[in-house]
């Protein structure tokens, strides 16, 4: 039963860092109806962008508290992904707005493989060991369960984002405008909203989440990786589509009960298969999973509208 | 005259919206037959649910006195019925010749294995095919496009090429959505001249437009749609006297029967 | 072949059979050419032809049948064990290669039999990433069947892989000729590997001209339409997915003989990725792009290795960017580039779906007759 609760809180921290990257799949793929395939990627590059500022601040500014250090880290970045965003989306996806369905596809495997390559150039092939600023060690534990500062501060920096995010779209201008392009860019277009701008904001917005998310993935396994986000961002791909791609709500639900299902799964596998298959399996529950999804539900726990794209 | 078709009580619904209810008609063999009816009657809807395209929640339609497979289009392509999209779909990376030649993939047989070996009857097959697909473009008129991409045939050689592909499949019942859309009036005279050219030929023509004028002058006989339900089939002259359908195309705000015309 | 020659832009158009004859004369004499810079120029002529064969294959899926599968290099795995399993001390089973190679051409085929069934029906992007998470399942079980049973050897793989014999010679041996001339294997391989590369040619362009090419074609074009004149398109794109995934299997079998060893690195996403890229490199769906864009991509990153390197030794006395970097590198951009600048590819050759000696000179005679 411990074991169980404490799978439970792990697969929640886990889940909300799936969480905030399926939020930046879903939103581009609610827009564009593209798989960013870059989005995981970009993670990666928050995580050693913040790795490479905290180094800095660290050196120059060896005074700054903890917190600070690790704000000021996030803070650059913050910036650095969301102009990689930008810049993404200006250069690689926007020409192929009307090509043919696969092209967009292609470019952004390329642009997913161009951002590792160019982190292994900069970064190399080692594991980073990324500072714990936070502390990982386990507080007292409640009703027999361990939680770290560390992933406290993941939940409640998630739950924030989240709410943030739900606010942005449903209760402000551009939120209207993202809604209205997702809808439909001709009509948008025509009632007067710059689309290619919504677009824009949509890359810029998504990668600032997946900034914060590499940022606490890498805080709290405390490494940092050229490859890193290859798995990540495939597991938030398919949380996105567990809650029913386009769906902001979708992808929360599906981060958290993917997180569950896989953190819950890793602690039982051994014993579901009689032995035969251990721990180094629990990646393939998230491909299962999208399996299942896809040949039976292809909308998602929370999707209705069945987008016809492509 | 034997029946070709039967449509009997088609019933479809999308979420709450009801968009046929109750519709029943009768296609005989030989015939040239209009559907017609203002914008969103549900015209395209029925052509969707005879084609296979969509499954209708009641009724069935009887082809050839056998019930059609729903949700199957090829199937349904393989009982004898073919169509036509109201915005042109060809291959368009493929020719004129090899769209035709894709036309007959339902009437032809050769297997992975004789083609990988060649077999005698794949390779006349083959031939055949490719004999076949020369006829049809003689046929609609455009034999000299075709070894030319289709994408870059004029707008109204690939409507024609459109409807040699369909003929391809061998079909008892050619469904034409809307086919002179976008024409103009050479265009559609020639059009209509095609389409009686194929009735002669033995083949019955299921016709959806929007061009009053040309429903009138080509069918035999039509029936109208509004609101999903069918209000009149008859012949084109009574059709026209007929009260329900004037206030359906002027009564509803539209004009579109004068405006189309 | 005809394909081939068009490899050759200038020379193709105005004289295709000349140019039918230089590439024939540059297949044969490649590995002769390219023993001047070295033996290891021959292993990569080797590789590049199954890298070839690889391209043809997963060209059929993504080129003619336009179904993104980015997990193709599973069938290349597929083929690659079953060889090693059947042929190697690993259970101490040494059947002949030409019932090992059918054994894992027949397996891969299955393999993609059972993605595709569940998986085709999804639309493009959901198939592509299905695919890849399918790639990544096989290579996650490859890596880690050493327990409790030991079936893949996990990470090690499986050694003293038995190599080709053919008609009892053993070809990595070599070739004896009287006493003191030897042909070494690395060139008996690259003509092993060029009759199976022509083979997959003939049989591709078999399929292409044929009412399955153009039912495939049909279904990359408008699969709505294709449906509309009565293709099946679920069985056909079955098809599409189990031949392509056959080849795979056959160069997978053929890589673990010539390899002699198999382990799960060499089934990588990358590897999948990079195949992905030599056919969107030479030209989607055309035969002779991809045949191009699979042998330029296998030897540019081999010779920037020779050239980059010593390069970068000479500038800056380290080396900044090294080969498997700039592989990475050099595909990634291809990638990107190829979509936005050329999409139709290097080759951008208009692909017959209909045998041209019936066809052409046909359409005149009409126009005459009028």
């Amino acid at each position: 039963m411990e074991t169980l609760l404490q799978q439970t809180v792990n697969g929640l921290v886990v889940g909300s860092v799936y969480a905030l990257v399926a939020l930046g799949y879903t939103m581009v793929y609610g827009i564009l109806g593209l798989i960013n395939f870059a989005h995981g990627d970009v993670l990666m590059i928050g995580a050693l962008v913040a790795l490479e500022a905290i180094r800095l601040i660290q050196l120059y500014a060896p005074d700054l508290g903890l917190i600070p250090t690790l704000l000021g880290g996030l803070g650059v970045s913050v910036i650095v992904c969301m102009a990689l965003g930008y810049t993404i989306e200006r250069t690689a996806y926007r020409r192929l707005r009307n090509a043919p369905r696969l092209a967009p596809l292609i470019t952004a495997i390329g642009v997913s493989f161009l951002l590792q390559t160019l982190a292994m150039i900069i970064w190399g092939r080692n594991y980073h060991t990324f500072p714990q600023l936070v502390s990982t060690t386990p507080l007292e534990p409640v009703a027999g369960v361990f939680i770290t500062p560390v992933q406290i501060a993941i939940l409640v920096v998630s739950a924030t984002l989240m709410v943030a995010l739900l606010l942005l779209v449903n209760k402000t201008r551009l939120g209207r405008a993202m809604r209205a392009t997702a809808e439909n860019h001709k009509v948008a277009s025509l009632m007067g909203v710059d689309t290619n701008k919504i677009i824009a904001a949509t890359f810029i917005i998504g990668s600032a989440l997946a900034a914060v998310a590499g940022v606490m993935f890498s805080s709290n396994y405390g490494i940092a990786h050229y490859a890193m986000g290859f798995m990540p961002g495939l597991k938030a791909f398919t949380a996105a589509v567990l809650g029913g791609i386009g769906n902001l709500g979708g992808a929360m639900l599906g981060g958290l009960l993917l997180g569950l299902v896989e953190s819950i799964g890793a602690g039982y596998i051994e014993d579901m298969s009689f032995g035969f298959l251990n721990s180094s399996y629990q990646d393939i529950f998230a491909f299962v999973i999208l399996g299942i999804v896809l040949i039976f539900r292809p909308t998602g726990l929370l999707g209705e509208r069945v987008a016809d794209r492509a | 005259m034997i029946t070709l078709l039967e449509a009997r009580g088609i019933g479809k619904r999308f979420g709450g919206l009801t968009a046929l209810s109750d519709v029943s008609l009768t296609i005989r063999k030989g015939e040239i037959y209009g559907l017609i009816g203002p914008n969103g009657a549900g015209k395209t809807t029925f052509f969707n649910v005879l084609t296979g395209a969509y499954t209708a929640e009641q009724g069935e339609i009887v082809f050839n006195g056998t019930e059609l497979p729903a949700g199957k289009p090829h199937l349904v392509v393989e009982a004898g019925i073919a169509r036509t999209f109201q915005n042109i779909r060809l291959f368009r990376e493929m020719t004129a010749l090899e769209n035709v030649m894709a036309g007959h993939h339902i009437r032809s047989r050769a297997n992975p294995f004789a083609i990988l070996l060649q077999t005698k009857h794949a390779k006349e097959e083959e031939r055949l095919i490719t004999e076949r697909a020369f006829e049809l473009l003689r046929y609609v008129g455009i034999e000299r496009f075709a070894d030319t991409v289709s994408k870059n045939l004029s707008y109204g050689d690939q409507r024609r090429l459109e409807i040699a592909r369909a003929l391809a499949t061998e079909p008892q019942l050619l469904a034409l959505d809307e086919p002179a859309a976008g024409m103009n009036a050479t265009e559609t005279g020639k059009l209509r001249e095609l389409v009686q050219t194929i009735r002669h030929d033995g083949v019955t023509v299921l016709l959806i437009e929007h061009d009053v004028k040309l429903v009138m002058g080509l069918c035999d006989r039509l029936a109208v749609l509004d609101f999903g339900k069918k209000i009149a089939e008859d012949v084109p002259a009574m059709v026209q006297k007929n009260d329900a359908v004037i206030s359906a195309y002027l009564g509803g705000g539209t004009h579109k029967a004068g405006a189309a015309a | 072949m005809n394909q081939l020659a068009l490899a050759i832009p200038w020379l193709g158009k105005r004289n295709p059979a000349a140019a039918r004859w230089v590439v024939i004369a540059l297949a044969l004499a490649a590995p002769l050419i390219a023993v001047l810079f070295g033996k290891t120029w021959v292993r990569i002529l080797d590789f590049a032809m199954l890298y070839v064969m690889l391209a043809i294959g997963l060209n059929l899926v993504v080129g003619f049948a336009g179904l993104l599968d980015l997990g193709y290099i599973a069938f290349y795995a597929v083929g690659a064990y079953t060889f090693a399993f059947l042929a190697s001390p690993h259970f101490d089973i040494h059947l002949p290669f030409w019932l090992v190679l059918p054994a894992g051409a027949g397996f891969a085929a299955l393999a993609g039999i059972i993605l595709g069934l569940p998986t085709l029906r999804l639309r493009g992007d959901y198939l592509a990433i299905v695919t890849l998470g399918f790639g990544e399942i096989v290579r996650i079980f490859l890596n880690n069947l050493n327990h409790p049973i030991n079936i893949t050897n996990g990470p090690q793989g499986i050694n003293m892989v038995d190599p080709l014999v053919l008609f009892g010679w053993d070809i990595s041996q070599g070739l004896q000729i009287g006493e003191s001339f030897k042909i070494n294997s690395l060139f008996l391989y690259y003509y092993v590997f060029l009759a199976f590369v022509v083979l997959s040619i003939i049989l591709v362009q078999r399929l292409q001209i044929s009412r399955i090419g153009r039912a495939w074609a049909a279904i990359r074009d408008d699969e709505l339409a294709a449906k509309a004149i009565g293709i099946n398109t679920r069985n056909m794109k079955l098809l599409a997915f189990s031949l392509g995934a056959t080849f795979g299997g056959v160069s997978g079998g053929l890589f673990a003989a010539f390899q002699g060893f198999v382990s799960p690195e060499s089934f990588s996403l990358m590897e999948s990725i990079a195949v992905l890229t030599m056919i969107v490199f030479g030209g989607m769906g055309n035969l002779a792009g991809v045949i191009v864009g699979a042998l330029a991509l296998t030897a540019l990153p081999e010779i920037l290795r020779y050239v980059a390197v010593p390069v970068q030794q000479a500038l800056f006395d380290r080396v900044i960017l090294d080969p498997e970097v700039l592989r990475m590198l050099l595909l990634s951009l291809a990638m990107i580039f190829m979509m936005l600048l050329r999409p139709s590819g290097l080759i951008p050759a208009y692909s017959r779906y209909s045998r041209p000696e019936l066809v052409v000179g046909k359409e005149s005679s009409g126009e005459a007759a009028k």
